[in-house]
């Protein structure tokens, strides 16, 4: 199989990781069984080696200025330390890509991007820099990237750093810590919608790091989890995977993730004008969550019909591991948006009653 | 892998097992080995008749679809329930977990499927 391998190739293969390409990366989709992994990270505690994804660093006097105008979120309003999600728009209002966005100082911010579209997004922000005081580095190459995502996760990391954890609230992070005498940055995000932290070290310290949590993790019921888990875990806490629920051609007020989306800042962003005026004008489809009525899998792609006309599609579709029943997100003609309204799912060509349901998936569970 | 002696084999992993003119037809332990954990299955009705390699049903693991096919031509006898609620049956033993039963329709098309030893060769050829 050809593709690009992370630091931590031999790790997964040793620990019987069944290897995929994604993204052109080498990665393992699951070692012992979806199931069980997605299962410990809701339970106790999961690591993901997520290397593959990107890190932009954007430097200079005019850091702030030049971000605020990229990206959707209000950055003149980031603390230092603070992380926070966003998404970087075309003219159109479409998705160049969603990221994060880790300020270091007004002069200084790191992007972390979707490994699909690092050079993508590097090109996009070298064409959009000119006139701003900033340089661009993609440190890509140079970034190993561990998730430590669950309940048990914070325990597990206390074990390996000398700093005291709960000082580091959701969506910040903090530079220069020794995890298992290792220097590296962590952040209290994840991808899950569980508790956890996401530790960034060089290339050459991440085997260290990786051994020594999996290690103290045991007796927390740490198990190491693959990109399937990560799939399910993350469309079951409703956040987007970009190419399914947003992308050049679905823009955040359709995906419902409007919440990113600053019209109101004082910053002119890329995106902006085409944006407003669809806010203003209403939009024409709209993302809900869906619940299957009847027997069956809703995946990825397939049609949603009212009636026998076709009213959108399933952007992402499982049967969950953690609800144990059929749900589904899909974007739709927004006139059949309502909740509790019946439609049907084409399931390999067959038709399959389904409810309009809200996308909380893990509310009340 | 496990491959079972006694049993007929497909190139798309189905096994059948002939009782007469009757037969039991599953899925092998490289099919169950390489979907990961099975959480759907999909089966015809009692009555159903299909052809030699026309899809019956469907086993689902989390990420994927992947249809079965008949190995052979006949009409469905009986239909194994116990996979509707517990479809981690076929994870567990693929082999004692039939998925269906059926009357052949002609047995000179079981001259057509591998014996074991052909599939053991067929697998390692697949790896």
């Amino acid at each position: 199989m050809d593709g690009r391998k992370t630091p931590l190739y031999e790790e997964h293969v040793k620990l019987g990781g069944k290897i995929v390409n994604y993204a052109g990366w080498l990665l393992p989709v699951q070692y012992e069984g979806l199931i069980p992994e997605h299962e410990a990270v809701r339970n106790k505690a999961g690591l993901f080696d997520v290397s593959h994804m990107g890190a932009i660093r954007v430097a200079g006097k005019d850091a702030e200025k030049f971000l605020d105008y990229l990206l959707t979120n209000d950055i003149s309003k980031m603390k230092d330390n603070q992380v926070v999600y966003t998404f970087m728009c075309y003219p159109h209002g479409g998705v160049v890509d969603d990221l994060l966005t880790y300020k270091f100082s007004n002069e200084e911010y790191v992007l972390i991007v979707n490994a699909a579209n690092v050079d993508k997004d590097y090109d996009w922000i070298m064409d959009k820099k000119e006139g701003f005081d900033v340089e661009v580095e993609n440190q890509s190459d140079e970034t190993s990237i561990l998730a430590l995502q669950g309940p048990e996760a914070v325990n597990i990391l206390q074990k390996l750093v000398d700093i005291d954890l709960s000082e580091i609230k959701p969506f910040y992070l903090r530079r220069d810590v020794k995890v298992a005498g290792i220097n590296a940055m962590i952040s209290r995000t994840g991808y899950t919608g569980e508790d956890g932290f996401e530790i960034y070290v060089d290339n050459e310290g991440v085997l260290k790091v990786w051994d020594e949590l999996l290690k103290v993790g045991k007796d927390f019921g740490l198990k190491p989890a693959g990109l399937g888990a990560r799939d399910t875990l993350r469309f079951e806490a409703t956040l987007p995977l970009y190419g399914q629920e947003i992308s050049e051609e679905i823009n955040p007020l359709e995906a419902g993730l409007k919440f990113f989306v600053k019209l109101n800042k004082e910053a002119d962003f890329i995106g902006k004008e085409a944006l407003t005026k669809m806010q203003e004008e209403g939009l024409k489809r709209k993302m809900v969550g869906f619940e299957l009525k009847g027997r069956g899998i809703p995946r990825e792609g397939y049609e949603v019909q009212k009636d026998g006309k076709v009213i959108g599609h399933v952007t992402t579709g499982y049967m969950s591991p953690t609800l144990k029943k059929s749900i589904g997100n899909a974007l739709i003609d927004v006139n059949e948006a309502e909740i509790g309204n019946e439609v049907d799912i084409m399931v390999r060509n067959k038709p399959v009653k389904a409810v309009i349901r809200d996308r909380k998936f893990l509310q009340n569970r | 892998m496990k491959v079972m002696k006694d049993l007929y084999y497909t190139k798309d992993h189905e096994w059948v097992k002939v009782e007469g003119d009757l037969a039991y037809v599953g899925i092998t332990d490289y099919a169950q080995s390489s979907l990961g954990d099975i959480v759907y299955v999909e089966l015809p009705e009692v009555d159903d008749e299909f052809e030699k390699e026309e899809a019956f049903g469907a086993v689902e693991s989390v990420k994927a679809a992947s249809d079965v096919f008949m190995p052979v031509g006949g009409k469905v006898v009986e239909v194994n329930e116990e996979l509707i609620d517990d479809p981690a049956l076929l994870n567990a033993d693929p082999y004692e977990n039939w998925m269906i039963k059926i009357e052949i329709a002609d047995k000179a098309e079981l001259d057509e499927l591998m014996t074991s030893e052909e599939y053991e060769k067929f697998l390692a050829e697949e790896e």
